[in-house]
């Protein structure tokens, strides 16, 4: 009869503990074969053959409202902001274009070699957000973390696919450099000094990708004739593809429209 | 024997130590519900430094391990204080048990912080947490006056046996606890958590209607069952309420004071009913004997001593 609770609390502690390593959603970083590698050993795209495609992102329907940032808590960056500092979630460019849109090309390019930048692609810390909201690179570019507030925060990429990472910077450090060597889009980033704080970082395995701007047009040049598909990623919005087949020397151009209102959700 | 006026003194710092402990779960809870948990990326150090810049979420991370800091010093004093003054191995060795605690606990605590909060971990830091802060709240029940003084014993001769239902019900409020704080760091959904809140609520309805019914004669387990109930309806409108400002919070880019205010509450009131249901069936331990086993007076240096009760257990 003695031994009755102390089963009773084995038993139950037992039950907890097991539920929680059961649940999923883990963070831990999975180690798998890079998808999209850029190919080291296959020949270069043929500068005579090459096509293009070109496009514009729409946006159907009105954007929603974007939210105010409350900074009160973080003076060095509210009084950077002239007027109040918003939420990047939905941001419409000119013409019913859609702005920060990750488009890139999915297709076979292993036989091609096909060359990563070595110069890094920047993103800036300024009045407390992440400048630009959302940046593509390739895989194993450099990325190039800057700060130029006047108070610390700390870069935290939460990858599927990647090396999670989580550095601090303070005011005029030097910048941070850092690489993704897996194709993942996108790679969400935070600053947990300053939880508004978020970004997106693309990391796809060719050179054929473009953030769309405030026209919300793209151009992926030096294209190897064949048949893609264009990929359309938006933080919120969700991604819409289109087949494309590009002949040589050829230019297609692309719409891709997002709905408004899937945004709402 | 024990001194009386030492005695008096380490349950006065034990006091101390479980209020601080309060206040770390407090903090603790600031910063998860502030997403802070990953605002200093190092550890132990924050920044390189004991002093970085308390901005933003550094305030709540860095906060946090200055409170635990001072509960960590306060636990080691205690642990060498009841080495010193205290006759019962068993409480002595308690106070090594919380110093174990205390320091297991800031291990977990730089898992979290070095492998970027494993869900099993930092749910492990939170539940410890509570383990820890009854532990401390046991030590300074089992130092005060209250406890050491003789005081007749009651008999039990319902079904189920009141310790049964008593540690069936803290176990149950613990585990509760645990699915919470996984809950909290996203290790699965609410729904284990509501299904145990439906358990522990029917549980201490039980376990204070049976204190209310058969020791309505016994100032301590009468009070308890109030406690337990005020307590446990307090906890229910707060998880109501937490999770209407999970939902409502959704919707802006940081979070916001009602979703911080109503879950940080929510929390330590968890903490409160766990402890309190830890101290209930440690009060029925001291003063309730199943039918059957002689009523004799307890004297906590032996165990129990002769000297008949002058209460029956009311059924």
């Amino acid at each position: 009869m003695k031994a009755k609770p102390v089963v009773l609390i084995a038993v139950a502690i037992g039950f907890a503990v097991g539920m929680i390593s059961c649940g999923g959603n883990s963070s831990t970083t999975t180690e798998q074969p890079a998808a999209g590698a850029p190919a080291g050993g296959g020949t270069a795209v043929d500068q005579n053959t090459a096509g293009t495609v070109t496009g514009t992102i729409k946006l159907d329907g009105t954007a929603p409202r974007m939210k105010v940032i409350n900074m009160a808590a973080e003076p060095a960056c509210a009084k950077v902001h002239t007027t109040p500092a918003m939420t990047e979630d939905v941001v419409p460019g000119d013409g019913g274009t859609l702005q920060n849109v990750v488009v890139y090309l999915k297709g076979d390019f292993s036989q091609y070699k096909l060359e990563v930048p070595t110069t890094p692609v920047t993103i800036d810390q300024k009045g407390c957000q992440y400048s630009p909201h959302v940046l593509a690179l390739m895989t194993n570019q450099p990325l190039q973390v800057t700060n130029t507030d006047q108070t610390t925060h700390n870069i935290h990429p939460v990858p599927k696919n990647n090396r999670e990472w989580n550095e601090s910077q303070a005011p005029g450090a030097q910048p941070i450099s850092q690489m993704f060597a897996r194709e993942e889009v996108a790679v969400p980033v935070k600053c947990n000094v300053h939880p508004w704080m978020k970004a997106y970082i693309a990391v796809i395995g060719s050179p054929y990708f473009q953030v769309t701007g405030k026209d919300g047009s793209f151009t992926l040049k030096n294209v190897p004739p064949g048949t893609y598909t264009v990929s359309a990623w938006h933080e919120s919005l969700g991604t819409q593809e289109q087949m494309v087949t590009i002949g040589a020397k050829e230019s297609k151009a692309v719409t891709i429209t997002f709905k408004a209102a899937a945004a709402a959700d | 024997m024990n001194s009386p006026r030492a005695l008096r003194n380490v349950h006065r710092f034990a006091v101390f130590t479980a209020c601080c402990t309060f206040l770390l779960l407090i903090a603790g809870a600031l910063v998860t519900s502030n997403d802070a948990g990953l605002s200093v990326p190092d550890w132990p150090l924050s920044y390189g430094s004991l002093l970085p810049p308390m901005v933003g979420g550094i305030f709540y991370e860095h906060g946090h391990r200055m409170i635990a800091t001072l509960v960590g010093t306060l636990s080691i004093v205690l642990a060498v204080w009841l080495r010193q003054v205290e006759s019962r191995r068993w409480v002595r060795w308690l106070g090594v048990v919380a110093l174990g605690a205390v320091v297991a606990q800031g291990v977990l605590g730089g898992i979290t912080v070095l492998f970027f909060l494993p869900p099993p971990i930092s749910a492990a830091h939170a539940t410890l947490a509570q383990l820890f802060f009854c532990t401390v709240l046991s030590i300074a029940l089992f130092t005060s006056t209250w406890w050491e003084r003789e005081r007749p014993l009651v008999a039990d001769s319902g079904r189920p046996g009141i310790h049964s239902l008593a540690v069936a019900t803290a176990s149950a409020t613990l585990v509760q606890l645990m699915l919470g704080a996984a809950f909290r760091h996203k290790a699965f959904g609410i729904v284990p958590h509501l299904m145990g809140a439906v358990l522990v609520t029917g549980l201490i309805f039980w376990l204070a209607g049976v204190l209310r019914r058969r020791f309505a004669d016994v100032l301590a387990l009468r009070t308890s069952a109030r406690l337990l109930h005020a307590l446990i309806g307090l906890q229910l409108l707060l998880g109501a309420g937490a999770w209407w400002s999970r939902v409502y919070a959704a919707q802006f880019p940081q979070p916001i004071p009602v979703m911080v205010t109503l879950t940080v509450i929510h929390t330590v009131t968890g903490a409160l009913v766990l402890a309190t249901t830890v101290l209930v069936t440690l009060v029925c331990y001291r003063l309730a004997r199943p039918s059957g086993v002689p009523l004799r007076a307890f004297t906590p240096d032996s165990g129990a001593s002769a000297g008949q009760s002058q209460h029956q257990g009311a059924l």
